[in-house]
């Protein structure tokens, strides 16, 4: 574990270095990640300029969960955002250099081509929900206060899950990486917009088997004074880093069951 | 060899260049699904607000939705074209030996990626369209021609958008990383273009301004055609308009760009 994450600081350090030999392309790579993000938030400001809630909620609510699940993705991004190369690098056989290197493959797969650039996406996340913090009507309660640093963190360990269960099925599926953008980024979206929003099923669905909802629905209902979804009770909205150590468990076995499943390319 | 088949053989190349990832298109099928079921329940919530926004009901907002997804890679307004290669060979220097070739650089590009747009469009495109009219109520037409009109509307919006991306392209002749400015690019696209919002929902001089640009030729024309919101013709003319100003640009900075700047690597 210590030795995973030296070998992540070291090689992260690296492309950090590396990059910065294109300031002018850095520069424009984290505007552009920030840009991206934003324009999300753009759009659902455009909606609300014909509209005044969106499945019941309003405005800062909707930031308020908006800003809630880009901090949690941005973060689980900046770590492990690489993990989704792994299907190219088991293509062309580049992922026999890291089998052969005295360091856990996670942790080189993770810091390959570290891309601070995804800061943008944080930094545009964090002005949501500080903008969602400035204008949403809450009723603070101590425990409400303590939920937020636990919600963020255990989202980005949710997502980090999903990223890392993400690279393991790549192990089988090599070409088809682009599944995994069907839970990150499509994952991230959906906990954008107020679960009042979608099919019963579909929450059923991110609640009970891929548990995206324990993100920020559970929990930012629950700061919100809002109905639980599913008319779930109070306390599931504390079982957030529960769920996310559970999920970080079961994408560790998978992945070392993918690792353990690879043969290389060629022969 | 005549060249009008030595452009049609590299069509055919890109085409079958791109038919070659079964698995990479069937997991791009199932990711335009997921993301076209979030934006249907999104637009859902919005239309049951202000029924009729934007001109369209509820049915018309959902078949956008899946006409989005379904033009999205053929259109590659998030990025996926022949451009990440053309921007490579700029930067490795790679260039020079098209520029040997006996054949013009734009057209070469063109064809390569006008025969990955229509794999695109059949294999990416047609399965998540499917799927949409099985899940929900879609207002379709029923008269061949409309279908037939939308189609010539793709096509074109297919010149559009390579003419988008091959003047942002050359601007690694002069950048030689244009990482930065295909995502921008991409991203400005995605949002002008209406993946997000149709571009007729955006209010005031926002939707005016966005409604001229290059962009809503390539997913919101096509869409109003199919939709019947919009005349053909007119849609045609604009389309065409945009095609030719953007492909004459494009021959315009290609002329600069080979005579003025040295290839990577002396």
């Amino acid at each position: 574990m210590l030795d995973g994450l030296r070998t992540y600081r070291m090689i992260s350090v690296m492309w950090i270095r590396s990059t910065m030999a294109y300031r002018a392309s850095f520069a424009m790579t984290t505007l552009g990640n920030f840009t991206a993000t934003a324009f999300d938030f753009v759009a659902i400001l455009l909606m609300f300029s014909r509209v005044d809630a969106l499945g019941g909620y309003t405005l800062p609510e909707i930031a308020f969960l908006y800003g809630l699940s880009s901090v949690a993705f941005g973060l689980a991004d900046l770590c492990l955002g690489s993990m989704e190369r792994l299907g190219r690098r088991v293509r062309d056989g580049t992922l026999d250099t890291l089998l052969v290197r005295p360091a856990p493959v996670l942790a080189q797969m993770a810091a390959d081509q570290f891309g601070l650039r995804r800061l943008g996406r944080v930094t545009q996340g964090t002005m949501v929900l500080v903008y969602a913090l400035a204008t949403v009507d809450i009723d603070w309660t101590a425990l409400k206060l303590l939920l937020m640093p636990v919600m963020i963190l255990s989202g980005a360990g949710i997502f980090a899950a999903v990223f890392v269960a993400g690279a393991a099925f790549q192990f089988v599926a090599q070409d088809a990486s682009e599944v995994q953008n069907a839970f990150t980024y499509g994952g991230t979206t959906l906990l954008q917009y107020p679960p009042t929003v979608f099919a019963t099923e579909l929450v059923r669905g991110v609640t009970f088997v891929l548990p995206l909802s324990f993100v920020n629905w559970l929990p930012a209902t629950y700061v919100l004074g809002r109905p639980i979804p599913l008319g779930l009770p109070q306390w599931v909205a504390f079982l957030s880093p529960l769920v996310a150590a559970g999920c970080c468990a079961l994408a560790g076995l998978a992945w070392r069951a993918g690792l353990r499943s690879y043969r290389s390319t060629g022969s | 060899m005549d060249s009008g088949r030595l452009y049609l053989a590299v069509g055919v190349g890109g085409f079958r260049r791109y038919a070659t990832y079964r698995a990479a298109t069937a997991a791009g099928i199932f990711t335009n699904t997921v993301f076209g079921l979030i934006l249907v329940y999104t637009y859902t919530a919005l239309w049951d607000q202000r029924p009729q926004l934007g001109g369209y009901d509820l049915a018309q907002a959902v078949t956008y939705v899946w006409v989005g997804q379904s033009l999205f890679k053929t259109l590659a307004n998030g990025g996926g074209g022949v451009e990440g290669e053309l921007m490579e060979r700029i930067r490795t220097g790679d260039i020079a030996v098209d520029l040997y070739r006996p054949a013009d650089l734009q057209l070469w590009w063109l064809a390569a990626d006008l025969g990955r747009s229509v794999f695109e469009l059949l294999a990416r495109g047609v399965p998540p369209f499917v799927l949409g009219a099985l899940m929900f109520d879609l207002a379709l037409p029923t008269d061949a021609t409309t279908w037939l009109a939308f189609l010539v509307a793709v096509v074109l919006a297919m010149l559009v958008s390579f003419g988008i991306r091959y003047l942002m392209a050359l601007s690694a002749f002069w950048l030689l990383d244009g990482t930065g400015v295909a995502q921008m690019v991409m991203f400005v696209g995605w949002f002008c273009s209406g993946m997000i919002l149709p571009l007729n929902v955006f209010p005031g001089l926002l939707g005016e301004v966005v409604r001229a640009l290059p962009w809503s030729a390539l997913l919101q024309a096509p869409a109003d055609v199919l939709l019947g919101q919009a005349d053909a013709l007119g849609t045609y003319a604009f389309q065409l308009l945009w095609a030719v100003l953007l492909l004459a640009a494009g021959r315009l900075v290609q002329g600069m760009a080979t005579r003025r700047v040295v290839v990577q690597g002396g």
